[in-house]
């Protein structure tokens, strides 16, 4: 026997997992929503998540050679950034407007924090801020449904803001995605399979998206009708972004609480968040500004819900 | 507490083999928690199989005894399975195994009946187990006899055969074959701290310890989760429970928390709830020293691992060499690329092979490259895996950042000292951050710096 042992400290055993694996299994789950996407938007749709999809990665390559750190964007989160922040974008936007937001996502949104692990805000939907800033218009020109010769239809939350009722949309249209929005948010169906695969591999818990989509629920339940308690539950959660962003964006491990009581109010933030924008707020939608401001308050839900340490009472805490 | 890949198929069926007691054998000064031995002999010196060739004066230490008779060669720096280097007593063994100890060597073993043991009260059951050198084996190796004088009364002795540890095997062979051999240890021990509840836990991989012990003491076992609850009532004289196999499963807190649903305050020790916790294996070596006059100078190892072509649990004289261990094991299918004695969750890597079993080894595991591939460490994702895999319900990612900064107040407020070490923030961590390693640090740092840090 050679004498060259290794030399470590314990233990000496290792569960497999690694960043990069969980990064590609996230993209995975979201080849349905995209699939479904591409499907209901056409090919236009396809061409937003590549064009997204690329940028992040170049961008996220360039500000590592340039900030000379080790080069990793085949660890999947720059590709995982490109698809989520295409999935917020709608099928018939220009061509530089998926690449100039992936561009901001990755340059401001993440690397100039200190690259994966170091920002703030969820990456991915820093970008779809920034672009609904900037270019308003592109970012809510709608294409219809199944209509792949472009014409632009306003979402559902969109028509129930300017008051107009809902006609023709059922809720089984709006599970199957048969409705105007961005490319990702649409199809609930592809969305919970995903989903799915997530919560059974362990990837993601069930705690920021249960307590998100329930506030939701229950918000727009009682003060979103005519009266208290006659408001379109429903209809609330399947409507607009809160799917994709209850499942794959307020779960992003990065931005959001370490332990399940931080994300319990996490999840219920974001929802009384998103329901409060969307029934008395600007805008029609609110589940990304709802993400991103619960995002700015996880270091302080953080330092109040730790877990209990063994052998304290709870007085200890106090 | 999560379940690991167990490996434990390779020796579970490997009776305990006695290995032939080697040419040179290497005591190390320091093989218990407490001051380190001073020799009591000299280089040349004729020494006897179980002679005491090392004691200190202190409150806190555990006597050391050849494994063989022989001469002293040399006392010198050798190589120690824990703490890297440390002086040892080498002994050239003469092979006769001679000894002034009517009730030894094994073979012509002459317990004493059990009119004499009955006879024997607790202090001379706390002298003989403190004479023989009886550590603790399941690692933490503090003093046996310590744990038989607990300062305040305590009602429950906890033994402990979980045997959590990936890999190793050798508590439970000696729990199916020498089951007789530890309930007379368990009397014994019971008869020192007084207690009422004794409860014999294993976990659930282990059915046939689980059955010798019933056969044993002729009750059932009982699983746990299902509707116990925390009872210092009276109960069966000795009570098995049945734990789920995971890891830490048989951490002493672990232990006492989901036996008892109790737990230990932080800073305090199993006793201050009234509960003392020993593993198998020292009970086996307190029978044997209270019964046989036997000290502490063999024990069982399990030699395993996907290099070697026979892993077997075998009995072996302290200060046996690990490179004798794996030659009787062998020959080797593959290189081995580490070397770990103890378990491989919180067993330490070995440089050389030179390093010699002491009375805390439990395993020697041999990982080939592929097994013991060193990942590149990544940044923190904070996804939260430590988190809820710590069985300390701490924050192993905060802490270990604060530690690379040297934050140790930060350290310290994440209550870096409640932390076991047992090494599962490391396994779960998808970024192969060294967590524990940096963890143990901020303990040690915190630890000295004391209410100032």
């Amino acid at each position: 026997m050679k004498n060259n042992l290794l030399v470590s400290a314990a233990p000496h055993l290792h569960n497999k997992e690694s960043v990069s694996k969980i990064m590609w299994l996230v993209v995975l789950s979201l080849l349905p929503v995209g699939a479904a996407g591409v499907f209901i938007f056409g090919v236009s749709a396809f061409r937003v998540i590549i064009l997204a999809t690329a940028s992040s990665i170049v961008t996220e390559g360039i500000c590592q050679i340039i900030s000379r750190r080790k080069v990793t964007v085949l660890d999947g989160s720059a590709a995982l950034t490109g698809i989520l922040l295409a999935f917020n974008l709608p099928a018939q936007a220009p061509w530089w407007l998926p690449a100039a937001g992936a561009i901001f996502s990755i340059a401001i949104g993440k690397q100039i924090f200190g690259g994966l692990g170091q920002n703030i805000f969820n990456p991915a939907l820093a970008g779809r801020a920034f672009l609904m800033a900037s270019w308003p218009k592109y970012m809510t020109a709608f294409t219809a449904p199944l209509n792949y010769d472009a014409v632009t239809s306003a979402t559902p939350l969109a028509l129930l803001k300017e008051g107009h009722a809902l006609q023709n949309i059922s809720y089984l249209d709006l599970f199957l995605g048969r409705r105007g929005g961005c490319i990702g948010e649409v199809c609930v169906a592809a969305l919970l399979a995903g989903a799915a695969f997530l919560l059974l591999k362990g990837y993601i818990s069930w705690h920021i998206p249960l307590t998100y989509i329930s506030t939701v629920g229950v918000f727009s339940y009682c003060f979103g009708g005519r009266g208290l308690f006659s408001g379109d539950w429903l209809f609330a959660i399947l409507s607009g972004g809160l799917i994709l962003g209850a499942f794959f964006m307020a779960t992003d491990y990065v931005t959001s609480p370490l332990t399940s009581r931080g994300q319990v109010v996490f999840g219920i933030g974001c929802g009384l968040l998103t329901a409060v924008i969307r029934l008395w707020g600007g805008y029609p939608e609110g589940a990304s500004y709802a993400i991103l401001m619960m995002n700015a308050a996880t270091p302080i839900i953080d330092r109040y819900t730790k877990n209990r340490v063994y052998g304290y009472t709870l007085k200890a805490y106090e | 507490m999560i379940k690991l890949e167990e490996h434990k198929d390779l020796t579970v069926n490997q009776g305990i083999e006695k290995l032939a007691a080697p040419a040179k054998v290497y005591l190390p000064l320091s093989q218990h928690l407490g001051k380190i031995c001073a020799p009591l002999v000299r280089a040349a010196d004729t020494v006897l199989l179980a002679q005491k060739i090392a004691a200190a004066q202190a409150h806190v230490f555990s006597p050391i005894h050849s494994s063989v008779s022989g001469r002293v060669a040399a006392i010198e720096d050798w190589p120690h399975p824990v703490l890297g280097r440390c002086k040892a007593i080498a002994i050239e063994n003469d092979g006769l195994d001679r000894t002034e100890n009517p009730c030894l060597p094994a073979g012509r073993e002459k317990p004493k009946t059990e009119d004499e043991i009955g006879r024997l009260t607790p202090e001379e059951i706390r002298s003989l187990v403190f004479e023989a050198g009886v550590v603790g084996m399941g690692g933490a190796s503090l003093p046996s006899h310590i744990k038989l004088f607990p300062p305040k009364p305590v009602d429950t002795l906890i033994i402990n055969a979980a045997e959590c540890e990936p890999y190793l095997t050798c508590d439970y062979r000696l729990a199916l074959e020498k089951t007789k051999e530890i309930l007379l240890g368990i009397g014994l021990i019971k008869k020192c701290l007084a207690v009422k509840n004794v409860i014999i836990a294993i976990e659930d991989n282990k059915p046939a310890a689980i059955k010798a012990f019933e056969e044993a003491f002729g009750s059932r076992f009982s699983v746990l989760g299902s509707r116990r609850k925390p009872n210092t009532e009276h109960r069966e004289p000795i009570e098995g429970v049945v734990l789920r196999s995971q890891y830490p499963q048989g951490g002493e807190k672990q232990l006492i928390k989901n036996i008892l649903g109790k737990e230990v305050p932080s800073g305090k020790l199993p006793f201050d709830v009234g509960v003392v916790v020993h593993n198998v294996a020292t009970v086996f070596a307190i029978y044997e020293a209270v019964y046989l006059n036997k000290p502490l100078y063999e024990r069982v190892v399990t030699v395993t691992g996907s290099c070697l072509t026979h892993p077997k649990n075998l009995l072996v004289r302290i200060g046996t060499p690990i490179s004798e261990l794996i030659a009787a094991c062998g020959p080797l299918k593959k290189e081995p690329a580490k070397i770990i004695i103890g378990g491989p969750m919180m067993g330490s890597a070995q440089y050389s092979l030179e390093a010699p079993v002491i009375k805390s080894t439990g395993g020697v595991v041999l990982l080939d490259k592929r097994e013991a591939k060193v990942q590149e460490e990544e940044f923190c994702i904070r996804c939260g895996a430590c988190v809820r895999a710590c069985p300390a319900g701490l924050e192993p990612c905060l802490i270990n950042l604060a530690s690379e900064k040297e934050k140790w107040t930060e350290a310290k407020i994440y209550r870096t000292l409640d932390c076991i070490e047992c090494g599962l923030c490391n396994y779960v961590c998808p970024a192969h951050r060294p967590l524990t390693q940096s963890i143990k640090r901020a303990k040690l740092e915190v630890a000295k710096g004391g209410q100032a840090a």
